[in-house]
């Protein structure tokens, strides 16, 4: 009877479109927001993320999270690097500059100073010149969201400078970074350099980034640093949701995408559920005609599910589309970059799906089992 | 056990009582039924709108149950079958023909015919391809494929005769066939169960108002108030009703 329920969906073409539709737009609301939220706090920790180098990221126990850090000692470097298992360590510097431009825009930037040796913290993808040129006296590499930002209009071209606390400074590269979770510009920059661009304070060694010895793992390693150092030394995956963590607690975004995605799971669901519940109201006469005939109840709850799973598939499944379509066209534009459809929430809104879609099978059911097949003779 | 001799009445019904609801919103549908219909016959239940013939086909079918009362269906006591095995009853042994046809809308013609081989487990094809043999018997061999909502009245009702047939049933239960039909429709579509409905080993029920038709009838029983108020055998009349010349008082009693 599989086919007769196939064809009992999708024979009114106005209410199959429409159950589906239904769902795929319930898909793409639940997607989109999740998605985008999910992003925007990955944003938080843009870049721990982009240092692929290291894997363990080791800052004064008083630092919560990548914005706000308190200075380590320049010492601190030496302590770390005499923990047993640690392969190397160097200084990582973060600040937040001025820069201006000739004609006088400016931007507050997000300076990274690294090690002046290996460049070791730096991200990997370039669009421009080369991260060898960092070795070159004043000079920094800024990402191309920064660079439209300061150079509105302006094709992208190495040599331009900035000033930045007095310093004249070269752009000798165009990186590809991550987007921070503020819109400012993302530069970096050797460490050395870097301390002098911001102006010279007592202690000025933000973060140390190592990696572990082969065969030790590095959260191992973080347990070893802190037992011997004191200071505080997490995973790079562990202080990205350290960053996470201290915005869903000290922010009002949880609560707006909260209200947002909670809304979509309401509408979606009331509309895809009511939809496909109506849809078997209206069916009832055929229902309990095949009663009549002699269809068991276990084969009509079969042929409901099978109805309401389909619809749900194929809705998901377009939904999706959608999602993976407006991630796609929104992925290059400047302020949505690198925001792209997770397969987390791919499978989370696929579980709030799976259960409208039971929700809405047992109501129809309910009524289907209670039919009285006699109804059929009541013209 | 299912009677498949022929043998005694198809149906058969004892003082069967039915009543909905309770204290002052009760309703007695039934007051006491003896009704019986022999194999190979074409038993009519005419009546009033409102006498109970709705009621007691439902009982008789298994769809509903009475309140009081015996009844036998081609020999089965129902009470004595759990409400699945009263689905496979009427599954193997009944077949239905609705007023509004109750045909899929979303099935052709030849697969609404084949829904009762299908729900029995016979192969879609197969089954198919029996429903479209049947459909050819019945004159709608040029429209195995149309969906119900293209055809007439008469071809949709010719359809439901069709599945009703599909699996020979022992016992079809027709509710108001011709209802919703044109006097022409209504006669082309009883003389088509007239011929391809009746036979020996199977029992016919027709709940109708429309007298017109009455001539086609082996048996006629007359309800009213919820009893069966006599029962006739107008076989004499059939010979000259198809010749056009009907019973005039049963014309103007339930037209």
């Amino acid at each position: 009877m599989n086919f007769v329920a196939l064809r009992m969906l999708t024979g009114d073409r106005a209410k199959y479109f429409g159950l589906v539709f239904a769902i795929a737009f319930c898909t793409f609301l639940l997607e989109n927001q999740t998605t985008i939220f999910a992003n925007i706090m990955k944003r938080t920790a843009s870049q721990i993320l982009d240092v692929t180098d290291a894997e363990v990221w080791v800052m004064d126990p008083q630092t919560e999270y990548w914005e706000q850090t308190k200075a380590l000692k320049d010492t601190d470097l030496t302590r770390v690097r005499s923990v047993p298992g640690v392969s190397w360590a160097v200084r990582l510097f973060k600040g937040n500059p001025v820069a201006r431009t000739r004609d006088g825009k400016f931007a507050v930037s997000f300076l990274i100073g690294i090690d002046d040796a290996t460049l070791a913290g730096a991200p990997r993808k370039m669009l421009l010149g080369s991260w060898d040129r960092l070795r070159e006296p004043d000079s920094v590499v800024i990402d191309q969201a920064g660079y439209i930002l300061l150079f509105p209009g302006e094709p992208l071209a190495l040599g331009r400078t900035l000033e930045m606390n007095d310093h004249r400074v070269t752009i000798v590269g165009i990186s590809d970074a991550s987007a921070p979770f503020a819109s400012l510009p993302v530069m970096h920059t050797r460490y050395s350099e870097a301390i002098n661009f911001l102006g010279r304070e007592r202690t000025q060694l933000s973060f140390i980034i190592a990696r572990p010895d082969p065969g030790l793992s590095a959260s191992a390693l973080t347990s070893r640093i802190h037992d011997r150092t004191g200071l505080r030394a997490r995973t790079t995956q562990e202080f990205m949701w350290d960053c996470v963590r201290y915005y869903l607690q000290h922010t009002g975004i949880p609560v707006n995408f909260g209200i947002t995605i909670a809304v979509a799971l309401i509408v979606g669901a009331v509309v895809a559920g009511q939809t496909f519940y109506l849809f078997t109201i209206e069916n009832l006469k055929q229902f309990g005609a095949l009663k009549a005939i002699g269809i068991t109840n276990v084969r009509l709850i079969a042929m409901i599910l099978l109805q309401a799973f389909t619809a749900g598939t194929l809705g998901f499944s377009l939904g999706t589309g959608m999602a993976a379509t407006f991630f796609e066209i929104f992925l290059h534009k400047l302020a949505t970059r690198g925001i792209v459809l997770m397969w987390q929430c791919v499978a989370l809104t696929g579980v709030c799906i799976f259960f409208v879609v039971i929700v809405a099978s047992i109501l129809s059911i309910r009524r289907v089992l209670v039919l009285e097949p006699a109804a059929v003779f009541r013209g | 056990m299912v009677n498949f001799t022929g043998d005694g009445p198809g149906v058969s019904c004892r003082n069967v009582r039915k009543h909905f609801g309770s204290g002052d919103a009760r309703v007695e549908a039934l007051r006491g039924v003896d009704f019986e219909t022999r194999f190979g016959e074409l038993s009519f239940l005419v009546g009033p709108s409102g006498c109970g013939k709705t009621t007691l086909i439902s009982i008789i079918a298994g769809l509903l149950d009475r309140t009081a009362g015996e009844l036998s269906v081609l020999g089965t006591n129902l009470d004595t079958l759990s409400a699945n095995e009263r689905v496979l009853f009427r599954r193997r042994n009944l077949g239905f023909i609705f007023q509004q046809f109750n045909l899929l809308p979303a099935l052709t013609a030849a697969e609404n015919v084949a829904v009762p081989l299908i729900a029995a487990g016979t192969p879609r094809r197969r089954a198919v391809e029996r429903a479209s043999a049947l459909l050819a018997q019945l004159g709608l061999g040029s429209r195995l494929n149309a969906l119900p909502s293209t055809l007439s009245g008469g071809q949709q009702q010719r359809v439901a005769i069709a599945r009703a047939l599909i699996h020979e049933p022992r016992l079809v239960v027709c509710d108001e066939p011709t209802a919703a039909l044109d006097h022409a429709s209504g006669e082309a579509v009883m003389d088509l169960l007239a011929a391809n409905a009746v036979r020996p080993g199977r029992t016919v029920i027709v709940v109708t108002h429309d007298a017109r038709v009455f001539h086609y009838a082996d048996s006629i029983a007359h309800m009213d108030d919820g009893r069966i108020a006599n029962v006739t055998r107008p076989s004499r009349l059939r010979g000259q009703s198809r010749s056009g010349d009907r019973e005039p008082l049963l014309q103007e009693s339930y037209v």
